[in-house]
């Protein structure tokens, strides 16, 4: 009764998208082909539609849409199609058998199959799309938007790399604990992706991605820390914009807008997290993002969690940000020398990247360097593609102009 | 499954390599080969002859024309192959990495389509 139907509605469709994914990762485990198990899934789901309208809807859903679909594998196994085509031997080669599955206590593969998706032998471009089509069910289409990509040229690409997973033998199985490191680090890396990307088409269920993994691995700090930092980032989205869809920044934001349940959740996975002593660039990006959710952060500690996290896994991102938060502790004139020193460093790339050229505007605004700071505001806002976040800076160009006088 | 494990690298001059790091190779490899024989996942090593032997031959319209050197001129060449049978590409990619070549080549895992066995081609 207290769930609004908003949030009702995103509940289920979690519970559809986890269901997908968990169901889809066993069939792949078992036939190690992700296109054959799309397949035999697409059916089981379409059989469902027809039938359980008129028969009702069976009192374990997920074990008969597992049990359609491990019958429409078998049908191709049995196929002379299969027999041309296929190389693998299944009886001998596959981590999972199908007659072994006890369709009533349905395992959990989901980081096995998050493991595939973003294996060293596949394009690292593709690990994140390959992760929300197959792991969360988004479709080409809808993943396609989220990067700016056709959504013909995004099928195509998730078509070749399935093609790529089965011919080439990556194995759906976790690898050995040599290996596991650093094949964790690219999964943590792939569900990042789902963060930066735009949102807009994937909804807030791209965020998913995130509490999937640190439920599937609760001893992994880094895991927990990603969670918490994708929940804490969230639960300040609606308090990014305002009323007129203008841009607030943090510092303006209301905190009554924020979600305070994200937040509960995202402390709880940071707790676990430091309570495995283990620190890494998840577990701090989530730590500063908290300081920010306290409403008055203390700048002391925030820089040094940004001169801990640029020593962790230095990026200009993080350098840019360091540069900002310096010039809160220290004053503006030590930020802008952290930051020339860093655009010198970085050189071509860094000069294009917004975030450096909004924020050597505001410094410069402060500075009272008046010319400087508008022309640095003209290129800021020409790398601006958010509607609401060029009027925001279009307005900061203005203040710093006419503050003459 | 099958996998060619491809050992590409550049070719050494005549008389490039010492007697020593010839020796210390060919122990790397002879210890690298009963590894996998012992694993129960060797089906062949092959080392080859370098490129200066190969020829190459193509049958066009009936006329087989024979040229001397290699398929295609790289800096790298093919300088032999070991072909395993394991379950998996991560198994492939972990004897690959332990391949003596590796540390001074680069090694191409193939997983192998089909094979001709016992008088017939494996489906």
């Amino acid at each position: 009764m207290d769930t609004l139907t908003g949030s009702g509605a995103r509940a289920a469709e979690l519970a559809a998208r986890d269901s997908y994914g968990r169901l889809l990762a066993l069939l792949s485990a078992a036939s190690q082909d992700v296109a054959a198990a799309e397949d035999a899934l697409a059916d089981a789901f379409e059989q469902a539609v027809r039938t359980w309208p008129g028969q009702g809807v069976p009192v374990a859903p997920d074990a008969w849409l597992l049990t359609v679909a491990r019958n429409r594998l078998r049908d191709r196994w049995k196929s002379a199609e299969f027999r041309r085509t296929v190389v693998l031997d299944t009886d001998r080669d596959t981590p999972i058998h199908l007659d072994d599955l006890d369709v009533d206590a349905i395992p959990d593969r989901r980081l096995e199959l998050m493991l595939v998706c973003a294996h060293p032998a596949i394009d690292r471009a593709m690990h994140t799309p390959l992760m929300l089509n197959t792991v969360l069910g988004f479709t080409a289409e809808q993943i396609g938007r989220a990067f700016s990509v056709p959504a013909t040229t995004m099928a195509t690409r998730l078509v070749r790399v399935k093609k790529r997973i089965r011919t080439t033998g990556i194995p759906f199985r976790l690898p050995d604990r040599d290996d596991l490191p650093p094949r964790m680090a690219a999964v943590l890396e792939a569900v990042y992706g789902a963060y930066v990307i735009d949102r807009t088409e994937t909804g807030p269920e791209a965020l998913h991605l995130a509490e999937v993994l640190a439920g599937l691995v609760p001893d992994d700090p880094e895991a927990r820390g990603l969670a918490a930092l994708v929940q804490l980032s969230a639960a300040r989205a609606a308090a990014r914009t305002g009323p007129d869809g203008r841009f607030v920044p943090l510092g303006e934001q209301d905190p009554q807008r924020w979600d305070r349940r994200l937040i509960g959740r995202a402390h709880e996975h940071l707790r676990a997290a430091h309570a495995r002593g283990r620190l890494g660039r998840f577990q701090v990006e989530a730590a500063i993002q908290a300081l920010h959710c306290t409403g008055a952060p203390d700048v002391r500690t925030l820089l040094n969690l940004h001169l801990i996290l640029q020593d962790l896994a230095p990026s200009l991102g993080g350098g840019v940000a360091l540069a900002a938060v310096t010039a809160e502790a220290e004053g503006p004139a030590t930020g802008l020398a952290r930051l020339d020193a860093l655009l010198a460093e970085t050189g071509e790339a860094a000069s294009r990247f917004q975030p450096a050229r909004a924020t050597r505007a505001h410094l410069l605004a402060r500075l009272d360097r008046r010319d400087e700071a508008m022309a640095e505001y003209d290129l800021a806002i020409a790398l601006t593609a958010d509607p609401a976040e060029r009027a925001h800076l279009r307005d900061l160009r203005g203040r710093a102009g006419s503050a003459e006088g | 499954m099958r996998y060619a494990v491809l050992m590409h690298h550049q070719e050494p001059a005549e008389g490039e390599l010492s007697d020593e790091v010839v020796a210390e190779a060919m122990r790397a490899f002879d210890i690298y080969a009963k590894a996998l024989h012992e694993a129960g996942v060797l089906l062949a090593a092959e080392v080859l002859q370098p490129t200066e032997a190969s020829s190459t031959v193509v049958n066009r319209d009936g006329a087989v024309r024979v040229q001397d050197g290699p398929f295609a001129a790289t800096k790298e060449a093919l300088a032999g192959l070991f072909l395993i049978d394991v379950p998996d590409l991560d198994a492939a990619i972990s004897w690959a990495g332990k391949c003596p070549a590796a540390q001074w080549g680069t090694m191409e895992i193939r997983p192998v389509a089909t094979s001709f066995l016992d008088g017939g081609w494996t489906r």
